[in-house]
Parts: structure tokens; C-alpha cells; sequence
């Protein structure tokens, strides 16, 4: 089974949104229809949006870390989203595992959007349908894109490469390897939702150095071999130069 | 959550129509044993006529909740994992049911369908009532499950939401049962005005215990699981969305914490304690059922307004700054 997903790298991620801009233009001139924009030069512009990218700080000035983090439906392999919609608008493809909603059936109830812990779907308040990150269905399988653009909108926007996109039941994608090799993690484990979309933690390049490595261990020649410390009341060369 | 009045009314509107049904049916159940005295069939066709009007106002509000109602049919396909699709079938059937109970009531069509041994005849309206007690208390079940089963939304995810849903309507439709016999039949207003008292002080219990069980929840989710940081002090700097979204629409009630804190006694009192006291009083001066039900449907509607401002949706914990 193929379970398609994204992998963010938030030690990568530089928070500039262009995965938000590039999914809105993507989904917004889809064939179901544009992503509502309300206000949008206004003082309270507001709309339907598939992917956010939020900004997190973790600690107190100047002890603080920042972390850019975007935020978009992440394909649980047991969406609870999906056995409460009352129409079935909302399903979970078998061949992909992409969570998706049918705008014909949906009757925006909102129900859906209760049943997500992650807040990861938001109605089309002029559709009036539910609507949420369809990991760019109509862009994956279109054989008339060159291969290398058959990627979601977001993947192929990221100017860090800070979204990788695959198939984590795959043990060999690169998705899984990151995940397995990068200490991807999921959100809220704690609802056994088992999202799909992982994240690699931010983490810091650091070299740890021993006593020993700063002295050749095995020094047979003894050529950089350091002069005993002589006592606190010897004297030393170093006075030599004083007078 | 943010309280949608479409829900609120529809809840509570449905929650008295069922109650009032039950109270309607006990009467006729009684008096088919000779606990009471059998009333006309017009006092149990008009009560059903009461019933059809709040069940009727109450489909009517569901609509507004929906942005396409005109599909609202499908909502009854997915009846085997979806408890708002199970509601959605079993409202109407409990319509159904309701108005062929008044309907056999008003016209007299009581067919005999068997005589138990004790020599009372079980008629076609005491089958129509059985069938419709059953889908007044699925119904109850149904509507209470579309809160309870949410497990994210821990101050609903419990059996005394569905309890709770059971009591209060039951409440409502009896003591709206004792004010209908006070014109209809009022050597019965005292039969029904009992119950509500008896029903009244366990939904009070019920509702209470909630309140407890609520006030010492710890949230599962926190901003470490959220984001997946282990540190102590995390703070949203940006929501990513300067003029509010769906997630900082529908998740927020939007009232202030004072709000949310008066909203509690006054419900308590307003749906419980003050009708209690006029039911004891009306024992006597039977015409303050009317205003015991009508303070009491809008103590009702501000619980109901408490009960979905009082649960705490995950998902706010990644909207907290706009940034
Ligand atoms: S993130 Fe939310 S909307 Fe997406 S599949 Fe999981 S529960 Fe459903
Ligand atoms: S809003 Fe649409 S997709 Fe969501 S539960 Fe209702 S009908 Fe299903």
C-alpha cells in the first residue's frame, strides 16, 4: 500500500511562505473552483488557505530559538475526520491514503473540521464546502507535467528544500529515510490519528571533542608530546624572559 | 467551540418535543394499567400536535447550520461510522412515528392488535408509542453521541453528555407536559408535574457532575506535543493569517472569561433550581407551569450555549498570536 506524505525539515525551513503562495495560486485556479479571498486588500483580509506557515519561540530573549513552522493537513493514517462525515464527502483514498473532500457531496456541516485535531481544515465561506490540502491530486498523476514537476505545489515552491515529498510505506523513499534516519516525529501522537506528514526537528551541528584527541594517543616518537607541568613554586622558562 | 444558535435551538427544541412524547406516552402506558385514568384520545392527539411544532421548528433551525442544505439528504448515507448521519435518520423516522401516534390518537384509527392477559388491548397507538419511545431515546443518543464520541474534545467525551441530553429533555418535556394538562387535563398536571421534579433533580445532578468532572480536565495536547519542541516556554509568535481564519472563527467562542463565568450559575439556576421551585410551587397554583417551562427553555439555551463555549478545541493551540 502507498501512503503519500509530506517530510518538513523545520531545521530547514526559513518561514518565507512561498509553499503558502505557490499551494494558493495551485489550488485556486483548480478546476473545483478558487479558494475564497475575503477583503484581500482590506484591513481584515481573510480566506481559505491549505497551508499556513506559523512562527514559534521557544525559550526568553536572548535565550530563544525561533522555529518557522508550516502547517497543512497531514494525511493521518487514521483520520478521524473521516468516519464522522455524515455524507462521505470525506474520504481517504485506498490506492494513496490521501485524505480528500468531494465539493459536490459536502454539505458543510463543519463537522469534519471538529473532528481534526490539527485545525488543518477550513470551510470556503462562499462555497460553502470544507476544504482542506488535497496534496495537489490533480498535479501528482498529471502525465502531461514533466516528471520532475509532478510534485506538489508547496514541494516544488520551497527555495530551501525543506519539503520532501513520498511514499513513507515505501522503506527506501527518501521521505522514509529522513523520517528514519533524521528523527522525523509526528504531531499530537497522543490521538493515534498516525499522521502521515512528518517533521525533522531542528538540531545543531555540534563535534564533540575528547581530552584525549588533543594529544596524539599513540605518539611513538614522542614528537608532540607535552613537557610535564612543573609545580606551582618551581620556576619556569617563563620567567627566564621576565627580567 | 463557538456556540452556532442553529444547534442551540435545534438541541433544545427537539430535546423538549422528545421529552414532551415520553411524558405523553407514560401517561397512556399508566392508564392502560389503570395507574391513572385514560384521558381522551384528543389530549393525546393534541399533546402530539405540540410535539410535531417543536420537532418541526427544530429541523427548520438544523438547516441553517448547514452551507448546502439543499444536499442535506446525503447526510443519511453514512449512518455506519457518522452519529450526525445516525441523527439525521432517526429524526425523521421519530417524526414519522410521532405523527402517526397523533394521527391514530386524533382520528380514532386504534386498531386492536393483541390483549395481554391481564385483559388490557393493546392498540395501534400503544404500538406506534413503544416504537416512538425507542427512536425518542435513540434520538437522544444519537444527538448526545455527535458531542460524546469527539475524543479531542475532552469536556464532551464522556456518558454524562448523553445522560445529560436525556434529563434535560426530558425535564423540558415534562414539565411542558404538566402545563399542556393543566388546560387539557388538569386533574393530571399533578402526575406529570411529579415526574418533572423527580426528573429535573437528576438532571441537575447530572449536569453538575459534569461541571465537575469538566473543572479537573487537564488537556491531553499541549504546545509541546503540538509542535513536537520539548521546552518548557513556547510562544506563537504568527498564526500565519493577520485577518483571522476558519480556525480563529469556529474554535473561539468570543466572549470574555467573566462572560463564560456568569453564563454558569445563571444557567444552573435558570434551567434547574428556579423551575424546581416553581414545580413545588405549582403543586398548588398550577398556572406557573407556563412560566416554569419558559424560564426553563431559556436556562436551557444558555447551557447549551455554556456547553459548546466550555469545550476546548485542540486545534487553538496553534492559534493563539495573530502575530
Ligand atoms: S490532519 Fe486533520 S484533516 Fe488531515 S487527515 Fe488528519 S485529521 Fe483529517
Ligand atoms: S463539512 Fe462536508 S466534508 Fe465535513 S463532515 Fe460535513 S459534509 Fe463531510
Amino acid at each position: 500500500m502507498t501512503q503519500l506524505a509530506l517530510v518538513i525539515d523545520l531545521n530547514v525551513c526559513v518561514g518565507c511562505s512561498a509553499c503558502v503562495t505557490s499551494c494558493k495560486e495551485w489550488n485556486t485556479s483548480g478546476s473545483a473552483g478558487p479558494l475564497v479571498d475575503e477583503r484581500p486588500y482590506g484591513e481584515n483580509p481573510t480566506g481559505t488557505f491549505f497551508n499556513r506557515v506559523q512562527t514559534y519561540e521557544m525559550g526568553t530573549f536572548p535565550n530563544s530559538e525561533t522555529m518557522h513552522f508550516p502547517k497543512s493537513c497531514l494525511h493521518c493514517e487514521d483520520p478521524p475526520c473521516v468516519p464522522v462525515c455524515p455524507t462521505g464527502a470525506s474520504y481517504k483514498r485506498k490506492e494513496d491514503g490521501i485524505v480528500l473532500v468531494d465539493y459536490d457531496k459536502c454539505i458543510g456541516c463543519k463537522y469534519c473540521s471538529w473532528a481534526c485535531p490539527y485545525g488543518a481544515r477550513e470551510i470556503d465561506e462562499k462555497q460553502k464546502v470544507m476544504k482542506k490540502c488535497t496534496l495537489c491530486v490533480d498535479r501528482i498523476y498529471d502525465m502531461t507535467m514533466p516528471e520532475e514537476d509532478r510534485k506538489p505545489s508547496c514541494v516544488k515552491a520551497c527555495p530551501t528544500s525543506a519539503r520532501l515529498f513520498g511514499d513513507i510505506h515505501d522503506p527506501e523513499s527518501a521521505v522514509s529515510v529522513a523520517i528514519r534516519e533524521d528523527g522525523g516525529y509526528a504531531l499530537m501522537p497522543e490521538w493515534g490519528t498516525h499522521p502521515s506528514n512528518h517533521y525533522l526537528p531542528r538540531r545543531k551541528t555540534k563535534m564533540k571533542i575528547h581530552a584525549d584527541e588533543l594529544e596524539r594517543a599513540d605518539n611513538p616518537l614522542k614528537l608532540d608530546q607535552q613537557l610535564p607541568k612543573p609545580d606551582k613554586d618551581q620556576s619556569t622558562m617563563d620567567d627566564v624572559s621576565a627580567w | 467551540m463557538k456556540p452556532a444558535f442553529s444547534v442551540i435551538f435545534l438541541t433544545t427544541l427537539i430535546g423538549a418535543a422528545q421529552g414532551l412524547f415520553l411524558a405523553l406516552f407514560t401517561h397512556q402506558s399508566y392508564a392502560l394499567f389503570g395507574l391513572l385514568p385514560m384521558q381522551s384520545d384528543d389530549f393525546y392527539g393534541y399533546g402530539t400536535l405540540i410535539v410535531m411544532v417543536l420537532l418541526a421548528a427544530g429541523l427548520v433551525a438544523s438547516f441553517f447550520h448547514l452551507g448546502r442544505p439543499e444536499r442535506a439528504w446525503r447526510a443519511a448515507t453514512q449512518w455506519r461510522t457518522s452519529w450526525l448521519s445516525r441523527e439525521v435518520i432517526v429524526l425523521p423516522a421519530f417524526m414519522g412515528v410521532a405523527f402517526l401516534f397523533g394521527v391514530s390518537h386524533l382520528f380514532g384509527i386504534r386498531p386492536e392488535i393483541v390483549t395481554l392477559p391481564g385483559g388490557q388491548v393493546v392498540d395501534l397507538s400503544l404500538l406506534l408509542g413503544v416504537v416512538g419511545t425507542l427512536l425518542a431515546f435513540a434520538l437522544f443518543v444519537c444527538t448526545a453521541m455527535i458531542y460524546a464520541c469527539l475524543r479531542f474534545l475532552k469536556e464532551w467525551n464522556s456518558p454524562l453528555t448523553v445522560i445529560n441530553y436525556i434529563l434535560m429533555g426530558g425535564s423540558s418535556g415534562f414539565i411542558l407536559a404538566a402545563f399542556y394538562a393543566v388546560s387539557a387535563a388538569p386533574d393530571q398536571a399533578d402526575f406529570f408535574a411529579g415526574w418533572a421534579i423527580i426528573i429535573t433533580v437528576l438532571a441537575l445532578i447530572g449536569r453538575v457532575a459534569s461541571l465537575i468532572r469538566n473543572a479537573r480536565l487537564k488537556p491531553t495536547s499541549t504546545m509541546q506535543t503540538a509542535i513536537g519542541v520539548k521546552h518548557p516556554k513556547i510562544t506563537q509568535r504568527s498564526m500565519g493569517a493577520m485577518g483571522g481564519s476558519f480556525n480563529t472563527r469556529e474554535f473561539f467562542h468570543g466572549k470574555s472569561d467573566s462572560f463564560l463565568r456568569a453564563i454558569k450559575p445563571a444557567f444552573l439556576l435558570l434551567a434547574f433550581v428556579l423551575p424546581l421551585v416553581l414545580l413545588a410551587i405549582s403543586l398548588s397554583t398550577p398556572a406557573l407551569l407556563g412560566l416554569a417551562f419558559i424560564l426553563q427553555y431559556v436556562g436551557l439555551l444558555a447551557e447549551r450555549w455554556f456547553f459548546f463555549a466550555q469545550a476546548n478545541h485542540p486545534q487553538n493551540l496553534y492559534y493563539q498570536t495573530v502575530g
